[in-house]
């Protein structure tokens, strides 16, 4: 590629870092930004030559040019009633393309032992624990979209939990799309508190069919022997691009319970890093990805047992139609010396036409011996036989097909621990299994 | 032949699976009100003349002719034959993960409601409905919860063939080998909730292996399918004589016949 006379290298990433805002009050954030602008300048946008992006082709990306989102968009709280969730209406953070909607916020927790805030808030009044945590966790060096992301740093959703508080509502963070052409750095971190119990929504939604450009980084800091639950919810416009970084680190007997659920957007890369920095700590990475037309979903997971006695439990699935793709790639590291390693992956595929599409990639590296791990790869169509007994009680073949898809997405809905979010989930599933787009 | 008595009525029906002749000439007219056994050797075609029925895409009719109620069932789809009032409870019930037996009965009851035209149940009103229908069976509520047959034993997967039976409430219904898989006492439970469900106005065909579920569900009319041809047909006495001598007999009688005509 030719360079052109600028800091970056690439001139489609140079493009984008036009509209950084300017530096903070904080120093050390203003450091940070600085090391990560230097890395977007030395990084190019991915090929398919990068073995992490053999199957997902980020070219697309490059035919729009997307600007920074300039002023927010004001919304009702009647605009978005319909993506509240009841358990959750206590404590929830908007964002409007990216910018911190206060009015729309609710924050009853923070009397009871937490912190929902946004990140410039927290800045000022929890500056300590933001240094220690904040893009310590999501690597920046070798990630290009991780870096544009932190080079944006400036706000963002913040969640604290204290110490041994078992904060029981879940806590829903809400990222809304209102403008085409928008390239939005949504930014959150969690710091789950020693002891501490909490459950996380975590909602991508559009409120039009906008071509936009979400490049999200999420930080997870579990203390031992707290809990994290992290529900993910993407839900882009059908023309967006949603690339997504999320990072992991689990102290002592830590546990962390993911369901990744992928609906939207027509390129969708999901990047989740665990990594155990201590011994015991229990994972469930689970995932489901339904989409059809012409959309591709990227689910790329690193489990890093890099300390013994962990456990982790992963069962992704995608449910692809029409001429969509589906890439799962599920990378599971055994450091030396983590003994008693514990691990077990499946990847399930459900093909419902002959042009869907799907790439699966099981990766178990293993550098200890005493250590139990088990991964496997399905991919396949219905079952005839079991549509015939459905249609034998009476189902029509379309119906009968539904149920079966249904069922298979079913398995991952049922998990989510926010009912309210299930019921929706499965809905939505019900009516996306029936409807079937031209390609 | 113009009865309208006459629910099924079989001419000289051919069927192959995977380019196998399988059935070669069936012929066989059930009437309402009408119980008969369908019995044979080992891979005879008793199945594969069920599944012809219920409309299986796996097996194609190669000749003859099935007509129901009058019409020509072998143009209808499976789930038209179903909704007419045809059921076939499978000699090997399918396992459905992820779907719950409640949810998946509740949805054939509905669909098939709404193809005649009568009132759908809501879950709530449907879980009155169906917790008397498995007292038929004597079949705990437990199942209701799990997945459609998944991880059911053997016996409780024909079981719940019969409480499916007893929700749709079919005019012919084809119990392939309910009793296998059943013991001694869920054979006489299950006898006696497939007895509730004969009425003047429907009719059964009971594929068996054995006579002992025949003292319970008397037959009108007992068949053997040997070969993939009906090559016997008696009252419930051939029942017991087969039992007695087994079916070579049947066979030889029939070659003989054959050569003679
Ligand atoms: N899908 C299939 N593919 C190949 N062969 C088949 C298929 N289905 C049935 N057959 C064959 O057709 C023949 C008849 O099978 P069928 O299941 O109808 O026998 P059956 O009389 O029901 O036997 P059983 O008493 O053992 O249940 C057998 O030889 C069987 O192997
Ligand atoms: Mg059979």
């Amino acid at each position: 590629m030719e360079l052109v006379n600028t800091g970056a290298k690439d001139r489609y990433l140079e493009n984008l870092l036009r509209g950084q805002p300017p530096a903070g009050s904080h120093g050390w954030l203003n450091q940070i930004r600085a090391a990560a602008t230097e890395r977007a300048n030395a990084l190019t946008v991915p090929t398919t030559r990068d073995e992490e992006w053999r199957f997902t082709d980020p070219s697309p990306l490059l035919k729009f040019s997307f600007q920074p989102a300039r002023g927010a968009q004001r919304l009702a709280q009647a605009d978005i009633q319909r993506f509240v969730i009841p358990e959750a209406s206590s404590d929830r953070l908007v964002f409007i393309d990216g910018i911190y909607a206060a009015e729309l916020s609710t924050h009853c927790g923070n009397e009871h032992g937490i912190l929902v805030t946004s990140l410039a808030q927290g800045l000022s009044s929890h500056g300590e624990i933001l240094q220690q945590h904040l893009a310590r966790n999501a690597d920046f060096d070798n990630d290009v979209f991780c870096a544009l992301n932190t080079s944006f740093l400036r706000d963002g959703a913040l969640v604290i939990i204290n110490k041994n508080v078992a904060y029981p509502a879940p806590i829903h963070l809400l990222f809304i799309a209102t403008k085409p052409e928008t390239a939005v750095y949504p930014r959150s971190l969690v710091v789950a508190g020693p002891g501490s119990r909490c459950a996380l929504i975590e909602e991508y939604i559009s409120l039009a069919e906008n071509v936009y450009f979400n490049n999200a980084v999420t930080e997870v800091v579990v203390g031992e022997n707290a809990r994290v639950q992290h529900t993910k919810l993407q839900q882009e416009s059908r023309a967006a691009f949603h690339i997504a970084n999320c990072a992991v680190a689990l102290a002592r007997e830590a546990n962390y319970i993911s369901d990744t659920v992928t609906l939207g957007a027509r390129f969708s890369r999901h990047n989740l890093h665990v990594l155990q920095t201590a011994e015991g700590t229990h994972c469930v990475l689970d995932g489901l990805a339904l989409i059809s037309g012409r959309q591709l979903a990227d689910t790329h997971t690193y489990m890093d047992h890099a300390k013994p006695g962990g456990n982790s439990r992963q069962l992704h699935k995608c449910i692809v139609d029409d001429a969509a793709h589906a890439v799962f790639s599920g990378k599971v590291l055994v450091r030396e010396g983590a003994q008693l390693t514990d691990s077990a992956q499946s990847s399930r595929n459900l093909l419902l036409s002959d042009k869907a599409h799907v790439d699966t990639k099981p990766q178990l590296e293993i550098f200890a011996d005493d250590v139990k791990c088990a991964h496997g790869a399905t991919v396949g169509q219905l079952d005839a036989e079991e549509v015939f007994y459905l249609r034998s009680r009476g189902l029509d073949d379309q119906g009968a097909r539904s149920l079966l898809t249904y069922a298979f997405a079913a398995e991952i809905i049922d998990k989510i621990p926010v009912a309210s979010l299930a019921r929706q989930l499965r809905h939505t599933v019900m009516e996306k299994t029936q409807l079937r787009e031209s390609t | 032949m113009n009865n309208k008595n006459i629910l099924l009525e079989v001419r000289n029906l051919s069927a192959e699976v995977a380019g196998i002749e399988i059935l070669k000439g069936i012929n066989l007219v059930v009437k309402v009100g009408e119980v008969h056994a369908l019995m044979g050797p080992n891979g005879s075609g008793k199945s594969t003349f069920a599944k012809v029925l219920a409309g299986h895409i796996d097996y194609t009719v190669t000749g003859g002719e099935v007509l129901y109620q009058g019409k020509n069932l072998l143009e209808m789809a499976p789930e038209e034959r179903s909704r007419a009032g045809v059921f076939l409870a499978f000699q090997y019930p399918i396992e459905i993960p992820g779907v719950s037996n409640s949810a998946f009965l509740r949805l054939a009851y509905n669909t098939l409601q709404a193809a005649r035209g009568r009132e759908e149940l809501d879950p709530l009103e449907f879980d009155d409905f169906i917790r008397e229908k498995i007292k038929l069976v004597e079949m705990d509520p437990s199942f209701l919860d799990r997945s459609v047959n998944q991880g059911f034993s053997g016996g409780e997967k024909k079981r719940n063939e019969i409480v499916q039976m007893a929700v749709l409430e079919p005019k012919l219904a084809v119990l392939d080998e309910t009793d296998s898989g059943l013991d001694i006492d869920a054979l006489k439970v299950v006898a006696n909730g497939v007895n509730h469900l004969i009425r003047p106005d429907n009719a059964i065909i009971l594929v068996t292996h054995y006579q002992r579920l025949l003292n319970y569900i008397v037959p009108d009319y007992v068949h053997v399918i040997e070969g993939g041809q009906i090559v016997k047909t008696g009252g419930k006495e051939l029942a017991l004589e087969l039992e007695k001598r087994g079916y070579d007999w049947v066979r030889a009688e029939f070659d003989a016949a054959r050569a003679a005509a």
